[in-house]
């Protein structure tokens, strides 16, 4: 067996050797909240007794089964990194596990070491008897993992080969998320250790009947999608990415809003910035939850347009609704400003987003950052101008 | 993903039908269904790619290229300011 099968059930969750350290982008820069994880991580984490409910003994040794049941600390596990805390951190051990009893005719299906990516897998497969092969994704869901090489041709064989899978199964047959086809070659795999590659769906809950129907996947089975619950179940982590460019924002706000005719004042400071940092407030979740909800609706095919419509609609009934309190020059860096925030937030959504092509948001960004640059340099100045025309 | 489309004429994409053998990886792992396979494969709506990469690298016949990459402004912005790679917090 695999050195973390023997540790079953108390294995703890550690970077395989390969997770070098220096994998990951500097410390810093790391609010991308699309993918997340990734970077190998030193603290144990046992999640294990969680789910595992027995040992089904195979050729190459026991194997952990799992259950189905999801219990109240998968779902606050789930809930907590959908905030993005300690996301890098929510692994489960790689290697082979058992779902039902299964033999040596029973399917492998492959999937990522991210546990809540683990965790649908072994809901929606319920009362299947099959093998489940864990790669080492350092924590990292499927189709990003893929995207990084870590879902890849060289772990798929090496995870075969370590587990010794040939001598749990009678066949030679793979089952792989289609979503994991970005960093795995199947043609490669075979050559290297044997096993054929079929692509199953692309969500969990269609695998039973991709099995009843001979493994074929229909067109919709093949299809991406991004339906709402999907959208809002992203915008957490977009926020807390947020908090920190947004504090430090909100402190460089406070301290503009005290310049005017008296050079500096802490009460015009305090009143102004605080306005300011509403309006960021505003501008943010503009761009963080109502242009992903409106996703689909909202005009325009850049998300920078779509967001910063969504946030200048917002932004005209925050200045109708706060009329009584506002001056002209507020009022217009009010629109401009809550404008370009919420474009620029939204124009990072793209990352989340199962569509975007790296050209096309490479594009949108060239024509976009000068004009978002401009209109906030231009909300700014009429703002701070506007403290001396009063 | 009607309602779900982004900007076209972008998509790195390009395939050789010359070199397609017409096994049909590239539609059975395109999660967008940008191609149609009917002897040899084509592409049937290209601006629906994302870039992902999974069909090239699928390809055993290597008759498509696409310059694969993660649709993200964050990693784009980090790339540019660092002047690596694209990257979506890890390479």
């Amino acid at each position: 067996m695999t050195e973390n099968n023997e540790k079953v059930p108390c294995a703890p969750v550690r970077p395989s050797p390969e997770a070098a350290p220096d994998c990951c982008a500097p410390r810093g820069l790391k609010a991308v909240p699309c993918c997340g994880g990734g970077s190998a991580s030193n603290v144990e984490v046992h999640y294990e007794e969680e789910f595992i409910d027995g040992r089904v003994e195979t050729p190459a040794g026991p194997v952990p089964r799992v259950h189905s049941m999801m219990g109240i600390r998968d779902l606050l596990g789930r809930w907590r990194v959908r905030w993005g805390i300690g996301r890098d951190r929510y692994r489960v051990a790689p290697g082979i596990y058992a779902i039902g009893a299964p033999d040596g005719d029973s399917p492998v299906l492959a999937t990522a070491n991210y546990k809540v990516t683990f965790d649908i897998l072994r809901r929606e497969i319920e009362g299947l008897d099959a093998w489940i092969l864990v790669l080492d994704t350092k924590g990292v869901n499927v189709w990003c993992a893929a995207g990084e090489g870590t879902f890849g041709t060289e772990e798929v064989v090496r995870r075969v080969t370590e587990s010794r899978l040939s001598e749990v199964v009678t066949h030679r047959r793979l089952i792989l998320p289609q979503l994991g086809a970005p960093g795995v070659a199947a043609h490669q795999v075979r050559k290297g250790c044997g096993f054929s590659v079929v692509y199953g769906p692309v969500r969990a809950r269609d695998i039973r009947r991709f099995l009843d129907a001979g493994m074929a996947a229909s067109p919709e089975m093949r299809r991406v999608e991004f339906p709402a619950l999907e959208r809002l179940a992203l915008t957490p982590v977009e926020i807390t990415g947020l908090l920190r460019p947004a504090g430090w924002a909100s402190l460089g706000l406070f301290l503009l809003a005290g310049i005017g005719p008296g050079f500096f004042s802490l009460e015009a400071a305090w009143q102004r910035g605080f306005a300011a940092v509403l309006a960021l407030a505003a501008g943010i979740l503009a761009g963080a939850v109502a242009t992903p909800m409106l996703l689909p609706w909202l005009p325009g095919r850049a998300f920078s347009v779509k967001g910063g419509l969504a946030g200048g609609v917002l932004a005209a009934c925050v200045a109708m609704w706060t009329r009584p309190y506002l001056d002209v020059p507020a009022a217009l860096a009010l629109l401009l400003a809550m404008t370009v925030v919420s474009s620029f937030v939204a124009m990072n959504f793209t990352g989340a987003t199962p569509f975007t092509s790296p050209s096309g948001v490479e594009k949108e960004m060239r024509r976009a950052l000068p004009v978002q640059a401009g209109m906030a340099l231009l909300a700014g100045v009429i703002w701070i101008g506007g403290a001396f025309i009063r | 993903m009607e309602g779900f489309r982004y900007l076209e004429g972008v998509a790195t994409l390009r395939l050789s039908e010359a070199a397609c053998t017409g096994c049909g990886m590239c539609a059975q792992v395109c999660p967008h269904g940008v191609f149609a396979v009917a002897g040899k494969a084509r592409i049937l709506d290209g601006d629906a790619c994302m870039e992902c990469g999974a069909c090239a690298r699928n390809c055993p016949a290597e008759a498509i290229t696409v310059s694969p990459g993660v649709g993200c402004a964050a990693a784009i912005l980090n790339g540019w300011l660092y002047g690596s790679k694209p990257s979506c917090g890890c390479s």
